[in-house]
């Protein structure tokens, strides 16, 4: 009953998704809009007529105006550094605006051409220092903040008087102040449309990206090649454009040069930054992060000041939110991934039936016996992490290596090594397709394929993405086994989606159907999903009706079989259930029987565990990962199996010394041939009635001598 | 045969005595008894606010929060006596506050790990907004009959040097004793030049730099307290003014590199009289405050610059996010 309870909990309620959510990167987003919402909510309900069209209309004038300043300083944040000096360059390109228009008398457009201008100039200043000459971009910003501001001091002393005398009816200047498109004033407009490219410049090109890129490491960026000092001034320069765009706006909407313009604005804009999510130091910021703060803080802002705060509580309050965005931003950063690892694990209810016996004298078909202990080993020393072994019909003997190489053994001796081809993932399951390609599933790569000649081509590495799920589940994460059917159709299983191939054993404690069996339609290059939710996918094989393929389900503990055509296409049937170990790789016998590799033997403590998923979780928060349960994988056996998913014959080494572990096996010319993840060798051993000219690919294709 | 090789401090002595010597020569009423005393009165507080820079500063932090401390504690001591309360209790009150807010500013650095740049510069506004918003009538806060006999912190002589030139003496040698006489000041070197280095050694560093911001906070409130007594009153609205900005000049140009572990109190000595005569000469041939500040912004910048190459930035230890 409390089994039940607990199974139909965990089969309905999707644990999985909390730590999925929280890994997204717009989680990030995510929090300070929903400040958002509760600070627009809570003013709109205290105070009257605050979100009136009018109000709104007023508030996007001044949101648009600090906005610029702020994409401008997101820019300087996201890579790495602070602009302090924004007050005091609005200042200044506001008053170089205002007197080229009034008092000099020049046309609007040079008059906006010059402002921009003026402003990249003075961005350049703060670039030069900060990028180039490498001072401490707080100090080197803060010190322009008072050159700037006390050259704007000078300049208002002796102009100021003929600024505000000058009238100038220039209906082009008066729109942009105060016009507006569709009810939209023009100012918010231009925002948007500058937003909009930010955020395909910060998101999809190439500068963004190398801007991301100095913020998140420096040095890193410098060592691949990213020009970082020319970038970083460049940042400067463009927070000064952007700076003198709000400035202009600012300057055709009031057309004043009154002594406070600007002061204190970097710490506003500075406080949007924070709050909207933009790390300080660097790396992580986005356009939509640095809008919502600018909304945030004005909308905090404006109400205190129509609820008619004195100027001290609306700096309290200021700084009070800049002080708890800053700490909460910095211990999210710190602790971010520990939060994450934390929760990610989400175990799951898996129950299995007791294990058949495998033990000497209580018969059946797992019985014990020493058989793998005569295998003699290939490559001793000389190869690491074979997990799987494929053989021509030369008899040379490929194999993966953890290097990321597809090596080759020579025939007939296997003593010559080489690398057939290099690829730069881990090498799992391996199949001969009829013109002889070898087609190999890579581990954090996907599908590839090696010409004879040993040129590596990329088969496929996506798949569609499903609507449900949160992660993108498009990226084949470990694409394990494969096979290939008589019509170029290859099916391959992808052990995963939630974990990388390193993280391989944390699905096994998860149990949860994470996996699933992809197609790769060699004529057309199409991938398709073609079956999800399955328990560590893993050993494929195309049964002998060319209707089906066999599956592995490793930590199902099950060999299934899948119709991909015929009269139950789509159907799925269970082979053989309750294995006493984990299934890994199936492959063709001669004798038309299937090969299956066991990989570990079950144990009671991980069947038991399976059955308790609150301790697992429990497990994964509290104890380090390198002591939560693993799964078994030190004694494992090569079993037969005929069509029926009846045991044959079964094959043990009871002390594991010339082959540890086994992963694969393949059967050639009367010899069968292992292959372990763990192992630093091959191994061989001399079958009994085998035929003795069977190569597996070469029969399949009908090439056979 | 042997290089010649300044440093920074032996420059900035020059440069100093080079200064000094051409107002002399050339600024009339500069080399006067009344214009020394002027200079040396309008230096002990922006001497006493450099040290208290000096201890974060070679603790690897900066405090820009010092002005707030300088302002608003005694302005709120002022507005007390003001109020009718006594002046010890006033006093106490007064650093009471004063502890609680370099313990904030400790707290946020240390364990929050906010940068020290960023949360000072938050917690100044907010001490200074709370100022504005809950503490004092005006901004200027007036001496009261009650404060009576205080203003000798800040005013008259003795022995014939000004009392405030003697409470700038004093502090240097306070801070000089913690600094290179106590096991205190030596962690405080040591978390300056390799903060990781000095928390593996097991020196306790998170206590050791909310200490740095307490003891600076509480000189800020002592240089606020002459401050007030020279001037029979708290004008609070200098926390908008620049004089933090002449704070990190002196600290900067004495020769205390902004990368911590470096320098000591003569640092500050030097640097106090360089931007004093600085300062004096600039009010003396009537330089407008604009002007005044393009100046000592520009000397900034060609101190930070000139820093940069003289202390450079230890890249193994500078670590990400260190704006």
């Amino acid at each position: 009953m409390r089994d039940t309870l607990t199974s139909l909990r965990y089969r309905y309620w999707p644990d999985h998704l909390l730590g999925e959510i929280l890994s997204k990167r717009w989680t990030e987003t995510a929090i300070p809009v929903i400040l958002l919402l509760i600070v627009g909510f809570a003013f709109s309900r205290s105070i009257d007529n605050f979100l009136s069209p009018a109000s709104l209309a007023d508030t996007a004038r001044q949101a648009g105006e600090i906005g610029f300043i702020a994409l401008g300083l997101a820019l300087v944040v996201t890579v790495g550094g602070i602009d302090l000096s924004v007050g005091s360059i609005f200042a200044l390109t506001d008053f170089c605006a205002l007197y080229l228009l009034d008092v000099a008398g020049w046309p609007v457009p040079a008059v906006v051409v010059a402002t921009l201008f003026c402003g990249a100039l003075l961005g350049a200043v703060n670039g030069v220092l900060v990028g180039y000459l490498r001072l401490r971009a707080f100090i080197t910003t803060l010190i322009t903040l008072i050159i700037y501001r006390s050259a704007y001091d000078l300049l208002i002393q002796r102009y100021s008087n003929a600024i505000a005398s000058a009238f100038p009816d220039i209906p082009s200047w008066d729109f942009i102040g105060a016009g507006s498109v569709f009810g939209i004033p023009t100012v918010a407009l231009a925002y948007i449309v500058i937003a909009i490219f930010g955020h395909i410049f910060m998101t999809r090109l190439r500068p963004g990206w190398h801007i991301t890129a100095i913020g998140g490491s420096r040095r890193s960026a410098y060592n691949s090649g990213i020009p970082v000092r020319r970038t970083i001034a460049l940042c400067y320069v463009a927070s000064g454009v952007l700076t003198s765009v709000g400035a202009l706006f600012f300057a055709s909407r009031l057309g004043t040069v009154g002594g406070d313009i600007g002061v204190g604005l970097e710490v506003i804009v500075l406080t949007a930054t924070v709050l909207g999510g933009i790390t300080l130091g660097g790396g992580k910021g986005s356009v939509a992060k640095s809008a919502v703060g600018v909304l945030i803080v004005l909308l905090i802002t404006n109400g205190l000041t129509t609820m008619n705060a004195r100027g001290g509580v609306n700096r309290m309050a200021l700084a009070g939110i800049l002080l708890v965005a800053a700490m909460v931003d910095i211990r999210w950063q710190k602790n971010r991934t520990r939060i994450i690892s934390k929760v990610y694990v989400a175990p799951t209810y898996h129950e299995l039936p007791p294990p058949p016996p495998t033990e000497i004298g209580q018969g059946g078909p797992f019985e014990q016996n020493d058989k793998l202990r005569i295998v003699e080993a290939i490559g001793l020393g000389r190869i690491e992490a074979p997990e799987d072994v494929i053989l021509d019909r030369h008899d040379n003997l490929y194999a993966g290596s953890r290097h990321g190489d597809i090596m080759r053994f020579l025939a007939p001796d296997y003593q010559k090594m080489e690398v057939f081809a290099h690829i730069g993932g881990q090498p799992l399951g391996m199949a001969f397709d009829r013109e002889d390609n070898l087609y190999v599933c890579i581990g954090g790569m996907g599908l590839y394929r090696i010409k004879p000649d040993g040129t590596v081509e990329k088969a496929t590495d996506e798949t569609n993405r499903s609507m449900r799920s949160v992660n993108d589940d498009s990226r084949l994460r470990l694409a394990d086994d494969l096979d290939i059917t008589d019509d170029g159709l290859i099916f391959f299983s992808e052990a995963t989606v939630r974990y990388e191939m390193d993280e391989w054993p944390i699905d096994g404690l998860e149990a949860r159907g994470n996996g699933r069996i992809i197609s790769y339609d060699t004529k057309t290059g199409a991938t398709r999903t073609e079956l999800r939710g399955l328990k560590f996918p893993n050993g494929i094989c195309v049964a002998s009706d060319g209707q089906s393929i066999l599956f592995a389900e490793t930590f199902g503990c099950s060999i299934k079989r899948y119709w991909f055509a015929g009269p139950r296409k789509g159907a799925v049937e269970v082979v053989m259930d309750n294995l006493p170990g984990y299934p890994d790789n199936i492959n063709l016998a001669s004798d038309g029987n299937y090969w299956l590799a066991l990989v570990g033997m079950r144990s009671p403590s991980l069947d038991l565990a399976w059955k308790m998923p609150g301790f697992r979780r429990r497990m994964a928060k509290r104890v380090p990962v390198d002591e939560w349960l693993f799964p078994n994988i030190n004694t494992g056996c090569v079993v037969k199996f005929n069509e029926q998913g009846k045991i044959v014959e079964s094959f043990w080494d009871l002390h594991g010394e010339n082959h540890p572990m086994i992963t694969s096996m393949r059967e050639h010319r009367g010899y069968l041939y292992l292959g372990g993840i763990l192992n630093n060798r091959i191994g061989r051993y001399k079958l009994d009635n085998a035929d003795p000219n069977f190569v597996q690919y070469d029969k399949r294709w009908g090439k056979q001598s | 045969m042997k290089r010649f090789r300044f440093n920074q401090q032996e420059i900035v002595f020059a440069v100093f005595a080079l200064l000094f010597l051409v107002f002399s020569i050339f600024l009339n009423g500069f080399l006067t008894a009344e214009n020394m005393l002027t200079l040396l009165q309008n230096v002990a507080v922006l001497g006493i606010l450099g040290l208290a820079m000096a201890i974060v500063v070679i603790g690897r932090g900066i405090d820009i929060s010092l002005i707030a401390a300088l302002a608003v504690p005694p302005g709120l001591a002022l507005q007390m006596v003001q109020n009718g309360h006594s002046l010890p209790f006033s006093l106490l009150i007064a650093v009471l506050l004063t502890i609680a807010f370099g313990l904030v500013n400790g707290w946020l650095i240390a364990y929050a790990e906010v940068p020290s740049l960023f949360a000072t510069l938050a917690t100044g506004l907010l001490l200074a907004g709370l100022g504005q918003a809950a503490l004092f009538q005006l901004d200027v806060v007036q001496w009261s009959p009650g404060m009576d006999g205080f203003e000798r912190l800040g005013q008259g002589t003795v022995l014939g040097v000004p009392t405030s030139i003697w409470m700038f003496a004093i502090a240097c040698i306070v801070v000089a004793f913690l600094l290179r006489q106590t096991r205190w000041g030596a962690y405080i070197y040591a978390i300056g030049d390799n903060p990781y280095a000095a928390r593996v050694t097991g020196i306790p560093s998170r206590p050791i730099i909310v200490l740095q911001y307490v003891i600076t906070a509480l000189i800020g409130c002592f240089a606020g307290l002459v401050l007030a007594a020279s001037v029979n009153s708290m004008p609070t609205r200098i926390f908008n003014s620049t004089l933090i900005y002449d704070v990190i000049l002196v600290v900067v140009l004495g020769g205390i590199g902004l990368s911590g572990g470096r320098g000591g109190v003569l640092n500050v000595i030097i640097g106090t009289l360089l931007i004093g005569t600085m300062l004096n000469g600039m009010t003396i041939m009537d330089i407008s405050y604009a002007g005044q500040n393009l100046i000592k912004g520009v000397v900034l910048l060609l101190a930070v610059i000139t820093d940069s190459f003289l202390n450079p930035r230890n890249e193994e230890t500078a670590q990400q996010g260190d704006i």
